[in-house]
């Protein structure tokens, strides 16, 4: 039937048909041509997941903390986060087309990362600095390493540091938080500042009742603070979201947030008077929005369950030590980026066990 | 025992219930040379020679070879390269049929299995030129002869047929069951083990159920159902799932006295050496999108491609991929001139929206493939250093312990291809070792 056929004219590799074409090609006795048939490797199928999904997905988790940081400091929080978020995104835009490579903006990756800086900053922020901000985490923090998936530390907290150590007065100028409707531009302090400025002045705890926060105000938050960390319960309601969607795993959560509740309250079991209470250093400061949506930031932490463990008990770890015995009041940003550092470390030593392994992986020998 | 890792694609067995249906006699079949994991065999048919159906073609070309077949009575017609299914052209013995189908006067049975020594037994297997049917195409009689100092106390019957789409395997264990179960104890008896293992996913408990029911009375058999996870029919999978033991990485599964067999290969054994029969035939389903007719099928080794899609009702319009094997580790086609091997468990299609073409973007270590792959690897960062050619890194993260099962690739977000960096890194991997000596 087709037995005249030459066999190098049916498999289509480029070359292939070029020789063939050199010489008259014998005619194919095929009725209808055959379909164009796609090759590729294995597998075939694909569960259907993709980067854009997740980061979507990840947005979306931020938004009610969003909201509810709009709620409380108005206006000026709008435009922080419009101007981060723009920018992140015009930056990401600019440096992609500037420099030909591949990648868009439509994944929401700089859209996370634009909506993450802004949950770092004070609502009060100068619109120059949201932009300086958005330009450090894109620009510096991501692009210049290679884009998405090469940045070894968090884009946003990149940012957040270099603006609080450059800017320290601009980052730590704190709205008092009120409502949209009933916008008020006196300025208060974080429960964390406040207690630490309290300690510091030789005082013994509690707080009086005028400084700081309740527990109802932390968790719903009524208090200052950056303008996407204040209220734990959309924070939680976020996080909740991306551990069922399974975009994060327990392991960063649950080691970051229990350390740290672990370590204060050792120090508070043994000295009330001059330490806090766990729940009060779990509610406040930066520590649920950091320990849900920062320290899991799939790029610049470790793969491994194990890994996971070991980084979110290590910023737990840190960011307890600044808070009791360091400088500043808050340290989540310093230990998430510290432990970023100890990423590669971490998931060398975390592999996991190979099936049948009789021994662990031999250690590298680096000539 | 539960194995960590797995995923859970979409099943999409459709022609579960299909019985098997035999394809009519066809005028024209091409045999490749090489259908199995070893050396090719040598051709001992001539051009213009007549052929009777069964008689070898090749004979093996070493221990680890197996001889091919003539699938029908007819002609030689040509001995020449012909488009493989393994995506290159391989040397074929095109044979056309004269209708008769007449047996090869060479074909003997040996008679009741249990009535033969274990020796005559493993030569009649080999004779007749068994592969694992389930994919691999591993030559069952080298499995079968395991060296001295690893002596095999433990046999396997795969029928976890975990791949997607496949029902081939579950037919045959419905259909076929005591066949099977009487290859069980054929095979039991070549190697002198006295327990079985049968491992059947959890989806095809009336295939369990069949066999359980045709197991002959003097064979000392588990029945076990296993959990419905991809990859459950990997070979140390399912030994771990059924016995709880460990394949060391790096051995085979020799190394803890197990033997696992596929259930095609199992019924082919029995028909060796009770009737005599070369592996001429196999049970095969053709099945998805891009299939009009999805049915299970059994066709004789040799059938090219296009005659099975026909019998099928044809290829839909906007049918683009055609795929020998299942849809996690099967091989996709460049042509429908390639014939069906021993080895060919399925032929999917599937239609173009089903064939979505991705760009592989940057791993951004979200750690899903850490999760999935069953060996315990760590695909992230093998893909990373397969990327950038850094081969002696891959073999340090145990490159060559992947199973090449695809579960890392099927839930990248990234949709990086892993499976074909990993190919190729062992492959380079392999040359370096070998400069180095």
């Amino acid at each position: 039937m087709s037995d005249e056929k030459d066999p190098k004219t049916s498999p289509t590799p480029p070359e292939g048909d070029k020789a063939v074409e050199a010489k008259p090609a014998p005619k194919k006795e095929k009725p209808a041509a055959p379909p164009k048939l796609v090759m590729s490797a294995s597998p075939h199928v694909h569960k259907g997941q993709d980067v854009t999904g997740i980061m979507r997905d990840v947005f979306w988790a931020l938004v009610p903390a969003v909201l509810v940081g709009i709620w409380f400091f108005g206006l000026p929080a709008l435009r922080v986060v419009a101007i981060t978020v723009g920018g992140c995104l015009l930056f990401e835009w600019g440096y992609l087309k500037l420099l030909k490579r591949p990648g868009s903006i439509t994944d929401f990756s700089a859209a996370v990362t634009g909506l993450l800086l802004a949950m770092n900053l004070p609502s009060t922020s100068p619109w120059w600095m949201c932009l300086v901000g958005a330009f450090v985490a894109i620009i510096i923090a991501k692009q210049i390493y290679g884009g998405l998936g090469y940045n070894p530390f968090n884009p946003a907290l990149v940012a957040r540091v270099l603006l609080l150590i450059s800017f320290p007065v601009q980052m730590t100028t704190w709205a008092k938080p009120s409502s949209i409707i009933a916008f008020d531009a006196a300025t208060g302090a974080t429960p964390l500042g406040a207690l630490k400025e309290y300690l510091s002045m030789g005082n013994t705890l509690p707080l009086p009742a005028d400084q700081g926060a309740s527990i109802l105000q932390l968790v719903i938050g009524l208090r200052g603070g950056c303008l996407g960390e204040v209220s734990v319960a959309a924070l939680l309601l976020g996080g909740i979201f991306l551990l069922w969607r399974g975009h994060i795993r327990w392991q960063i959560p649950v080691g970051f947030i229990g350390t740290v509740a672990l370590v204060t309250g050792i120090a508070w079991l043994a000295s009330p008077g001059s330490y806090a209470s766990p729940l009060l250093h779990c509610l406040s400061g930066g520590l649920i929005l950091g320990a849900f949506f920062m320290a899991t930031d799939m790029v610049t932490t470790p793969v491994t369950r194990k890994g996971m463990l070991v980084f979110g008990i290590g910023c737990g770890l840190i960011t307890a030590v600044i808070r009791l015995w360091g400088g500043y009041p808050e340290g989540v940003s310093f230990a998430i980026l510290l432990m970023n550092a100890a990423t590669p470390l971490i998931d060398r030593f975390t592999k996991p066990r190979v099936f049948g392994a009789r021994k662990l992986y031999q250690e590298a020998k680096t000539a | 025992m539960r194995f960590k890792g797995g995923i859970h694609p979409k099943y999409n067995k459709s022609t579960a219930a299909s019985s098997v249906e035999k394809m009519p006699l066809l005028g024209r079949y091409v045999v490749p040379i090489s259908q199995h994991i070893g050396a090719p065999g040598e051709v001992i048919v001539k051009k213009g020679q007549e052929v009777g159906r069964g008689e070898p073609l090749t004979k093996a070309g070493g221990f680890v070879s197996a001889p091919v077949f003539a699938p029908t009575s007819g002609k030689v017609k040509a001995i020449k390269e012909f488009p493989h299914m393994m995506g290159n052209m391989q040397m074929a013995i095109e044979i056309i049929a004269d209708g008769e189908d007449t047996c090869w006067e060479g074909v003997k049975p040996l008679g009741l299995w249990r009535e033969q020594t274990p020796e005559d037994l493993k030569s009649a297997i080999a004779a007749a030129g068994l592969v694992g049917m389930g994919g691999a195409t591993f030559p069952t009689h080298v499995k079968l002869s395991p060296p001295a100092d690893k002596p095999i106390d433990t046999f396997i019957l795969n029928g976890a047929e975990c791949e997607p789409y496949l029902t081939s395997d579950h037919r045959v264990m419905v259909e076929q069951a005591t066949e099977v179960m009487e290859g069980v104890g054929l095979m039991m008896r070549v190697l002198g083990v006295t327990k079985g293992y049968v491992g059947v996913e959890a989806n095809k408990k009336d295939a369990l159920e069949a066999l359980r029911n045709a197991c002959p009375k003097d064979l000392d058999i588990e029945f076990a159902l296993l959990e419905v996870k991809y990859p459950q029919g990997s070979e140390k999978h399912l030994i771990y799932a059924l016995t709880g033991k460990t394949v060391p990485a790096g051995g085979l599964p020799m190394e803890v006295g197990c033997l696992v067999q596929n259930v095609g290969t199992a019924v082919a054994a029995l028909e060796a050496v009770e009737k005599g029969w070369s592996l001429i035939e196999r049970v095969t389903t053709v099945t998805g999108s891009g299939i009009n007719e999805p049915k299970n099928i059994s066709a004789r080794v040799g059938t090219p491609l296009q005659d099975v899609i026909a019998f099928c009702g044809g290829l839909t319009s906007a049918a683009s991929k055609v795929i020998f094997g299942g849809p996690m580790m099967g091989f996709s086609q460049f042509s429908l001139d390639v014939s069906l091997i021993k080895g060919t468990s399925g032929i999917l299609c599937l239609d173009a929206d089903e064939v979505t073409q991705f760009t592989a973007g940057p791993c951004i270590r979200c750690g899903a493939c850490v999760d999935v792959c069953p060996m315990g690897l760590v695909p992230s960062a093998l893909g990373q250093y397969a990327e950038r050619d850094r081969y002696a890194e891959l073999g340090e993260l145990c490159v060559n312990d992947c199973i090449e099962c695809g579960s890392c690739a099927y839930v990248c977000p990234s949709h990086r291809p892993l499976v074909q960096l990993f190919k190729r890194g062992k492959a380079e991997l392999r040359k370096l070792q070998q400069q180095a000596g």
